[in-house]
């Protein structure tokens, strides 16, 4: 049994909003992935729950300028069915393919994933080498800031509690920038990740690598970038001695928990292999 | 207290709920106890139903935030005299074993399915990666998916012929066996 709370369902973003700041110790639910997991565990006791589910305005996702927004409320499932997921930020289709199981996927919503913002996140490091930011509102106003930002801690944020995320924004990478995601876990699939890694490098026309991302989650109290492996990867020509370099360098940063610290060698091999793959040209 | 809309394997219900009921509580309350309580954490499966179409954990979702939606449980897909092939082909393939799963199986089938006819192993594995069997291992399971999609494509293929179970389809690549209740009499091996 679930503890009692109250329920209420705005007909708006709008009105989300307000109920949220005129209730204290009230939370917005969406796919309840998490949330209605941790409330029957105990672990969260809100009072009044405000079901953002069904607002249109969070579902969609679009293109703006060159920027691809894509709403809090979309669902992790619909990444790997929208078609401009699929050609202008693949990894998102490949992390999803990778995020727990269809009857999760069909439920958990990118927004509710970067709140929750579990350090085994895969959304976060995906969507970290993408340069997301991350939209919140309140009756004051919204805030952007990179979603690097956003993510503070093992189940912390930079939200406000009368805040709602509505949806994250990034703009769409040039055709020539290759990316990558790979997840680790005790499982090939259905489980939660020990490791993620994700990669992405822009390769000029003379061969060298004019930008790089590289972002490491599961590893560390939050999903990270490492900017000096970035820094070594670029105007490289992502050879075996640089992919090696930057493979270290991402291992160094990883902060895993004490016990854990087998994670630093994974996050070395998965970033060598995840950097060699995009040498070679492979997955684009 | 909230009053809310649900139709259910077609049909339809106003019923009040309290926020804190899930979906699955509502479901079984109003009859559908063919949709399982398992683990009610979203690890098992045992729940699963199509909500609007999509395969969802029905213990994860709050009844209220399903108000209006149209929701199919293993039971809207046939009955005992006149079994979906889905169910008939997890019958004949022996992929049931003590049924407590079973009927998570088959929605999360039916789901894949409906949007993937003719999936390969790696995709029906993945498809069912949500939904937990204790019992048999997963091997007749998966067999059952592929003797449902080979008859689904069949039926498709020629709208005429009799529909699955009437001792025409080729057997399955390996040797099946029945064991427990066979929902048609005399139609196992």
């Amino acid at each position: 049994m679930l503890p009692v709370f109250e329920l209420l369902k705005p007909a708006s973003l709008e009105e989300a909003i307000e109920m949220l700041s005129e209730h204290p110790d009230s939370m917005p639910i969406s796919g309840g992935t998490n949330l209605v997991v941790d409330m029957r565990s105990g672990k969260l006791s809100p009072k009044t729950l405000i079901d953002i589910s069904q607002l249109g305005e969070l579902c969609c996702i679009h293109e703006r300028e060159g920027i691809l927004e894509i709403g809090a409320g979309v669902r992790i499932a619909d990444f790997l069915e929208d078609p401009m997921i699929a050609r202008d930020v693949p990894i998102l289709a490949e992390m999803a393919r990778s995020f727990a199981n269809t009857l999760i996927r069909n439920r958990a919503t990118v927004g509710g994933n970067l709140v929750n913002a579990a350090p085994c996140s895969d959304t976060a490091p995906a969507l970290l080498v993408l340069d997301a930011e991350v939209d919140l509102q309140s009756m004051v106003g919204t805030r952007r800031m990179p979603l690097a930002e956003f993510l503070v801690g093992a189940f912390q944020t930079r939200r406000q509690a009368n805040e709602i995320l509505t949806g994250v924004r990034l703009p769409i990478p040039p055709k020539e920038v290759r990316t990558a995601f790979e997840k680790m876990g005790l499982r090939k699939i259905s489980c939660m990740a020990k490791v993620d890694v994700a990669v992405s490098v822009h390769v000029g026309e003379d061969g060298g690598v004019t930008n790089a991302r590289v972002a490491v989650g599961a590893a560390s109290a939050a999903a990270l970038r490492v900017v000096p492996a970035e820094d070594a990867l670029v105007g490289s020509s992502l050879c075996a001695e640089t992919i090696g370099r930057a493979a270290n360098l991402a291992a160094e940063a990883a902060e895993p928990r004490a016990g854990s610290e087998y994670k630093r060698q994974v996050v070395r091999g998965m970033a060598r292999r995840l950097l060699t793959s995009l040498a070679e040209g492979g997955r684009a | 207290m909230r009053e809310i809309r649900l139709n259910v394997n077609g049909r339809a219900h106003e019923l009040r709920v309290s926020a804190n009921m899930t979906l699955l509580t509502a479901l079984r309350d109003l009859g559908y106890t063919d949709v399982k309580n398992g683990c009610e954490i979203g690890e098992c499966g045992a729940c699963a139903v199509l909500l609007n179409r999509r395969v969802v954990n029905s213990c994860m979702v709050l009844a209220a935030q399903a108000d209006g939606a149209t929701v199919v449980t293993n039971a809207g897909l046939g009955t005992m005299k006149d079994p979906h092939p889905i169910q008939e082909a997890f019958a004949d393939a022996g992929a049931v074993q003590c049924g407590f799963c079973t009927p998570g199986m088959v929605i999360s089938t039916k789901a894949l399915l409906d949007r993937n006819p003719d999936p390969t192993e790696e995709e029906i594995r993945d498809a069912l990666s949500g939904n937990l069997c204790r019992c048999t291992g997963y091997g007749q399971i998966v067999s059952a998916v592929q003797l449902a999609a080979e008859r689904l494509k069949r039926s498709i293929s020629s709208p005429a012929s009799p529909r699955c179970g009437d001792g025409h389809e080729p057997a399955p690549a390996e040797p099946l066996r029945v064991s427990g209740e066979v929902p048609r009499g005399g139609e196992g091996e």
